[in-house]
């Protein structure tokens, strides 16, 4: 229980980690969203980074690193479990009375603006920011890539364009598909690099398991030359034992000991008895070659 | 006034039912799913895949208002078939029917004889060439790649990957790969006999040496690492498959490996080959893209095939006289198992009666079915 209790605070925290502050505006002019009472507010959006909805509720929102607990999520509110890879905004308006979103502290205009989260025990820093003092006004300070990448300005034009509660970088198709249709249209270079990982992936398996193998021969040598009283080199290297031997032997203790062997890599003579099963059927199913 | 309320409930009702709301297509595909339920049971073509999938283009096809929210098709959120449906869609059955696969599988003929693994990565050659057709055939990347997979012969790997490249298609390429593996033992024996010699078939292999418990246990557990640490999109199928041999072979688990190549297995293959059929409903199902499947997918067992006997015979070229391969197990590259290992034993049977290729068969069969897995994981990592 103890164990299963530290997988789970550990994959909890491990969610929590991957929060992100993903894009600030300090400054609202007018030219960006409203909160739900229609007034304009800085914002901060945050980004769930997990490929799993993440409960933020409890970790905290805070402009002062001296005060890390200033603005804690509040707990029962539905809204604050994120989807997996979505972002969430809340208003800095220094007036969390009007809702879960609404921070207990404000940005300042024309100067550097350090903003934080910090986990659940107001100690674990998970992420933080500072927005430059240069930062215009309708501007914001947003990361490159949802999650990660740079930090930049953008002015909400057609090629740094402001997205509140989206992702930053808005893709109609897959870019890694939209590669290969452009660069590798008739399919060589998936196919070159496919095979070559496929034949890669089987040849390392075939190279293990001849050392493995050949490990295994030893080993049976050595059993052989201990049972014999011999030195392991006067065993032959070729010498092994063909399946048609040990059924053979297996056979005849069978028929004439009655013997059990459950020794590992010796003889095992134990009732094979299976439950019925179509697949693995030799009579009625994929065995059975089908009439034409 | 009693008699009008009559009529128009009858009216409503009859308006409901699949006669008012047949269309052509419907009948089409009902007429798929008795063909494919006569496969199986006059002409014995994998039934255990063929009775539910057949079944499940029946129930799939019976026509009724969609409008009218009465939750019941598959493609209708919250309806019983759309949540047995899930597993599909979210790609979760394949790999319980990895675990299957591997609780049932016994790779001691590959563990004896390593260098047949090259034999299953060499027949994954029919994807990628199935894969370059699609391509030139106007189909996206991930669509195409989605389809290539048929050329894998393996119908959950085909269904786990479709469900993540190309979900719209997945009805077809699953029906698609479903269908060439039943009819394996038609497509494979004359590519067989075109790309070998008589001198060829005749060749007799050394008897594999036998392998030890601990080979056994240790093959799962380092074939799990390696495949997945070189195409780490790899891991539900591969995961599974390894865990379910290591089921098998370690020895103290014997129920959950009984389990899960039997009750478990058998359970998800019925709800996966009913709600495979059951998505085929006509309108998403006839259209000229299924047409252009079904040939990519014969296209793809063709080279699939072909691929794994030519690279048995370029391979001898390098092996001592001693060491030779039959090329007649090349085709057993592909990973329907153990179907094509059969073929390869029976062809050479017909040309040798002494000379039983199973065992040695076996070996490349399993390869395949790695090589599958490990295929559709780096079609994955490229394309999703």
């Amino acid at each position: 229980m103890m164990a299963l209790a530290c997988v789970a605070a550990g994959a909890y925290a491990h969610n929590r980690k991957a929060l992100r502050i993903n894009e600030v505006m300090v400054q609202n002019d007018s030219t960006s969203i409203v909160d739900e009472y229609g007034e304009y507010h800085a914002w901060i959006e945050l980004f769930n980074a997990n490929f799993a909805p993440l409960d933020i509720s409890s970790v905290y929102l805070t402009n002062d690193p001296a005060q890390p607990k200033k603005y804690p999520v509040p707990l029962g509110d539905v809204r604050t479990k994120m989807p997996k890879r979505q972002q969430i905004v809340f208003f800095a308006d220094s007036n969390h009375v009007k809702g879960t979103f609404h921070t207990s502290f404000t940005l300042t205009p024309g100067q550097d603006n350090w903003i934080g989260i910090y986990d659940a025990d107001g100690i674990t820093l998970i992420d933080e920011v500072t927005v430059p003092a240069s930062l215009a006004p309708g501007h914001s300070w947003a990361r490159s890539v949802d999650g990660s990448g740079e930090w930049q300005e953008r002015a909400g034009d057609e090629k740094s364009y402001i997205t509140p509660g989206s992702a930053n970088v808005i893709k109609g198709t897959n870019p890694k598909i939209e590669e290969f249709a452009d660069k590798d249209e008739y399919g060589f270079a998936m196919t070159l690099m496919a095979m070559c990982v496929v034949f890669s992936a089987l040849l390392c398996l075939c190279l293990c398991f001849y050392g493995i193998g050949s490990i295994g021969k030893y080993m049976s040598r050595l059993n052989k030359a201990r049972s014999k009283g011999v030195k392991v080199t006067e065993i032959a290297h070729d010498e092994h034992d063909s399946g048609e031997e040990i059924a053979a032997v297996v056979m005849a203790l069978h028929e004439h000991l009655n013997a059990h062997d459950t020794e590992s890599t010796i003889l095992t003579i134990k009732k094979m008895k299976r439950a019925y099963s179509p697949w693995s059927s030799k009579i009625y199913s994929l065995r059975e070659l089908p009439h034409k | 006034m009693f008699g009008d309320f009559i009529m128009s409930n009858l009216r409503q009702f009859w308006e409901l039912t699949g006669f008012a709301n047949a269309e052509l297509g419907n009948f089409v595909m009902l007429a798929v799913g008795l063909f494919f339920i006569w496969l199986a049971i006059k002409k014995n073509f994998e039934p255990m895949l063929l009775v539910p999938i057949g079944f499940g283009i029946l129930i799939g096809n019976v026509p009724f208002n969609t409008g009218a929210g009465l939750e019941i098709g598959i493609y209708e959120e919250g309806s019983v078939l759309n949540i047995l449906y899930n597993g599909v869609s979210a790609g979760w059955y394949p790999p319980l029917i990895f675990l299957g696969i591997g609780a049932m599988t016994d790779f001691s003929a590959l563990i004896a004889n390593p260098k047949l693994m090259l034999i299953g990565a060499a027949a994954q050659f029919g994807i990628f060439g199935a894969y370059m057709v699609a391509l030139a055939l106007g189909f996206a990347p991930d669509q195409a790649g989605a389809i290539a997979i048929i050329g894998g012969a393996d119908g959950p790997t085909a269904i786990f990957l479709s469900s993540k490249l190309a979900p719209n298609l997945m009805g077809a390429i699953a029906v698609s790969a479903y269908s060439y593996m039943a009819l394996v033992p038609v497509i494979q024996p004359p590519l067989m006999r075109l790309f070998t010699t008589k001198k060829e078939r005749l060749i007799r292999m050394k008897p594999a040496r036998a392998v030890s418990q601990n080979e056994k246990i240790i093959f799962p557990i380092v074939g799990m690492l390696l495949t997945c640490f070189v195409v780490p999109s790899g891991l539900p199928l591969l995961g599974m498959l390894f865990f379910g041999n290591l089921l098998r072979e370690c020895g103290v688990t014997t129920r959950l490996a009984k389990t899960a190549s039997n009750a478990l297995t058998d359970i998800v293959t019925i709800l996966l080959g009913m709600t495979v059929g059951a998505s085929t409903q006509a309108s998403q199902f006839l259209t000229p893209q299924t047409i252009f499947i079904f040939f990519l997918g014969f296209m793809a067992f063709i080279i699939a095939s072909s691929s794994g006997v030519l690279f048995v015979k370029l391979f001898n070229l390098v092996l001592p006289k001693s060491k030779k391969i039959n090329p007649l197990i090349g085709n057993a590259g592909v990973s329907a198992v153990p179907m094509s290992a059969r073929i390869s034993n029976n062809l050479g049977l017909e040309y040798d009666p002494q000379n039983y290729l199973l065992m040695h068969a076996m070996g490349p069969n399993v390869a395949g079915v790695i090589g599958s897995a490990v295929a559709a994981g780096v079609l994955l990592g490229f394309l999703a």
